[in-house]
């Protein structure tokens, strides 16, 4: 069930023609191959979702490496959930590449990434959210591209908070998922000052989301799911398997705005964002491409770039030294979000400022103005150092 | 007879009026607002706006003082205004999306940065026609000349390095890693170093322009502000070298740095987002853009003070200012 896809158009690091003084760095692209699924056709993700973005990044080492005789490649295998990655990750190491990135759910993850310890592989996490994978399940040969749920709460709070929205009505979907995306919200409530007034599950009954006729039913259900709240100023939807949230915008009983998995979102990147230069990105992705560029794919393009940036700075293509040199002081990527994005030592994610997107436009970007830090305002996002449960080994 | 001297006096008026005797225009390119803000450097006032293209950024004076060229990047194109009129008098060809350029010593050749598509395209402004490009880095952006017009220095933001490009072959001569994004590029006006700024790594790097090393490193410390929000782009050298002024972006502030020994003597506190600035060809004031707070500041450069802030349009990004 293994669909290999090679990226012939990429420099040919199998060639022997190369000069002997040449670095070839390859990479890998594990990623499960299943689809996400969305209420919104907006929102259904794009088939090389991830992988252009770290094509991108490919190509911009690429350019780089010229200047100093480095080569850079990808190569991409798409795994099935119920299949072992051990087998792949092995699969990779034979073919000598050491330099994963993985888009794959939790257990997928861990379980990859331990097949891949005894051959010194390291892995940069761009898919996975959940923060035990940072806290009491963090591995020392996986770093975190991908924000945490707890970063994106927290991101999301500060602003409802500085808007002064502090009176929330808090909905959560029925799924394992959704859980641990409301417990982050929550946690972000009660660290800085907003007020859940009334909490309510939304059931996953079943169903598709695509259907011809389902906008009558739900323009009913809604209004009567949100009546009766107590008085709030804003509906916090945690949705991330995709059942309500997105329905809950203009259909509330009462007249609020919505946030959380819909309406105001907090995201590591949007097709929208043009800040600090982010444009010269997103036109290099459309060019490339001829699509809009999704979190998933700077998560993806920044995991790259990491890599390009270590070997560039080393010299080299090893793990060990790359690994080093991305926890080292020298470490900064730039990379259009205003300041320098560089690692927590303690657990191997990357600090960022989130995005807060209104589906059309970003409205703001966290940590806001005056939640201060002793160390890095970006450590008021997330779990920081002295609640970490993280040791790495 | 009577109304061929009226005309006369009415043009000389206007010149009068558009160009004092004496005094130096600094234009002002307003990222946003799309358009120049005319200051006049003796008065400290703004004297016009001049509408342009969309999103003017790079801006400098022609060397004979009679064109202002601004490049304005939504419109992939260069625009060519002239410094006594005001009017816009002409285009020149560009690579997509053109951000920051510099003359070489003759005035003839303009050396542009096109973000889009790592390149430098030469240009003989007289002849307003493309002659050549570089392929470079990627995103392009702040360019150096050497004093003798024989090197050129482009610094790429993504890969991170300043591009030493031999004037007269076009080829690369050597590629300088520095810290992230670095966004321009200056020589002392002896040739014996090249100062690059790096927005997100917060440094300046002082290379060697011969050995094409890094000899020195500048950061920035200052009380009570994240280094994060450190964050050094636009850099304006005295010509005797003595004192090197650099843009904090959003630290809001302006670094004063001994150009001999490297120390920063001073943190000047201008406006919001600090970018590019000029000095005026007497080096008595330098005129720096404030982006966010829509500002120019005026530093008076004997007495190391901000003595004016003037009202521009709106998003300023670079300043440039007439010879004569």
């Amino acid at each position: 069930m293994r669909i290999v896809v090679g990226l012939g158009f990429l420099l040919a690091w199998v060639s022997g023609s190369l000069a002997a003084d040449v670095t070839q760095v390859k990479i890998g692209y594990l990623r499960s191959a299943e689809q996400k699924v969305a209420i919104s056709l907006m929102d259904v993700p794009a088939e090389n979702d991830g992988v252009e973005g770290a094509k991108l990044a490919i190509a911009d080492n690429s350019t780089t490496g010229k200047f100093l005789n480095q080569t850079f490649a990808l190569e991409e295998v798409k795994i099935r959930l119920n299949e072992d990655p051990a087998v792949t990750v092995s699969g990779f190491a034979d073919h000598g590449i050491f330099l994963i990135i993985a888009d794959l759910p939790a257990e997928a993850l861990l379980k990859a990434a331990d097949a891949g310890r005894a051959r010194g592989m390291l892995f940069f996490n761009v898919g996975a959210t959940d923060d035990r994978l940072r806290e009491e399940d963090c591995r020392a040969n996986v770093i975190h591209v991908a924000p945490t749920r707890a970063m994106l709460a927290d991101g999301l709070a500060q602003y409802l908070v500085w808007k002064q929205w502090r009176k929330w009505f808090f909905v959560v979907g029925s799924h394992p998922d959704d859980r641990l995306w409301g417990d982050a919200l929550k946690r972000a409530a009660s660290r800085f000052g907003a007020k859940i007034v009334e909490e309510r599950v939304f059931q996953d009954t079943g169903g598709a989301r695509r259907t011809d006729s389902g906008i009558v039913q739900i323009q009913r259900q809604i209004p009567t799911f949100t009546q009766d709240a107590p008085s709030y100023d804003v509906l916090v939807a945690a949705d991330e398997s995709e059942v309500f949230a997105a329905y809950m915008p203009y259909r509330t009983w009462d007249p609020r705005p919505v946030a959380g998995s819909a309406g105001l979102v907090p995201t590591s990147w949007d097709p929208s964002h043009e800040q600090w230069g982010a444009t010269q990105m997103q036109n290099r992705f459309v060019h490339l491409f001829s699509r809009r560029m999704s979190a998933k794919d700077f998560q993806a393009w920044s995991a790259a770039r990491m890599i390009g940036e270590g070997a560039t700075r080393t010299r080299s293509a090893d793990p060990t030294r790359i690994r080093e040199f991305l926890l080292s002081p020298e470490f900064a990527l730039a990379a259009f979000k205003g300041q320098k994005l560089t690692l927590r030592d303690w657990n191997l994610q990357l600090r960022q400022p989130i995005l807060l997107s209104d589906g059309r436009n970003i409205a703001s970007v966290s940590p806001q103005e005056g939640f201060l830090h002793q160390f890095s305002e970006l450590d008021t996002l997330g779990y920081d150092r002295p609640e970490s449960k993280c040791r790495l080994q | 007879m009577r109304n061929h001297q009226a005309a006369c006096a009415g043009i000389l008026l206007l010149i009068a009026l558009t160009n004092p005797s004496g005094a130096y225009q600094a234009f002002v390119s307003n990222e946003k607002g799309n358009t120049l803000t005319v200051i006049d450097t003796d008065k400290l006032e703004v004297v016009d706006t001049i509408k342009v293209g969309q999103r003017p950024r790079g801006i400098a004076v022609t060397k004979d003082g009679k064109y202002v060229v601004v490049a304005v990047g939504d419109d992939d194109t260069v625009q060519m205004i002239d410094t006594k009129t005001h009017e816009i008098v002409g285009t020149l060809p560009s690579g997509p999306d053109p951000e920051l350029f510099i003359f070489d010593p003759t005035g003839r050749i303009l050396y542009i940065a096109n973000e889009n598509d790592n390149t430098v395209t030469l240009v003989d402004v007289e002849k307003r026609a493309a002659i050549g490009d570089v392929q470079v880095g990627v995103e392009p952006e702040g360019m150096g000349m050497s004093p003798d017009g024989k090197i050129v220095v482009c610094t790429s933001e993504t890969t991170n390095m300043a591009h030493f490009i031999d004037a007269g072959s076009h080829e690369i001569l050597a590629n300088v890693l520095v810290d992230s994004r670095p966004r321009f590029a200056e020589f002392k006006s002896d040739g014996s170093e090249v100062w690059v700024s790096s927005e997100v790594g917060g440094t300046i790097s002082v290379i060697d322009p011969v050995k094409h090393e890094v000899t020195k490193k500048i950061v920035f410390d200052i009380p009570g502000l994240r280094r994060e929000a450190i964050q050094p782009v636009g850099i304006n050298l005295t010509k005797d070298g003595k004192l090197g002024f650099v843009s904090l972006g959003p630290a809001n502030r302006i670094a004063v740095i001994d150009g001999t020994t490297h120390e920063v003597l001073k943190y000047l506190l201008v406006g919001q987002r600090v970018w590019h600035g000029a000095f005026t060809p007497d080096e008595k004031y330098l005129l720096v853009a404030n982006g966010v707070s829509n500002d120019v500041s005026v530093i008076d450069v004997a007495s190391l003070k901000v003595i004016k802030t003037l009202q521009v349009g709106t998003l300023p990004w670079g300043v440039a200012i007439t010879p004569n």
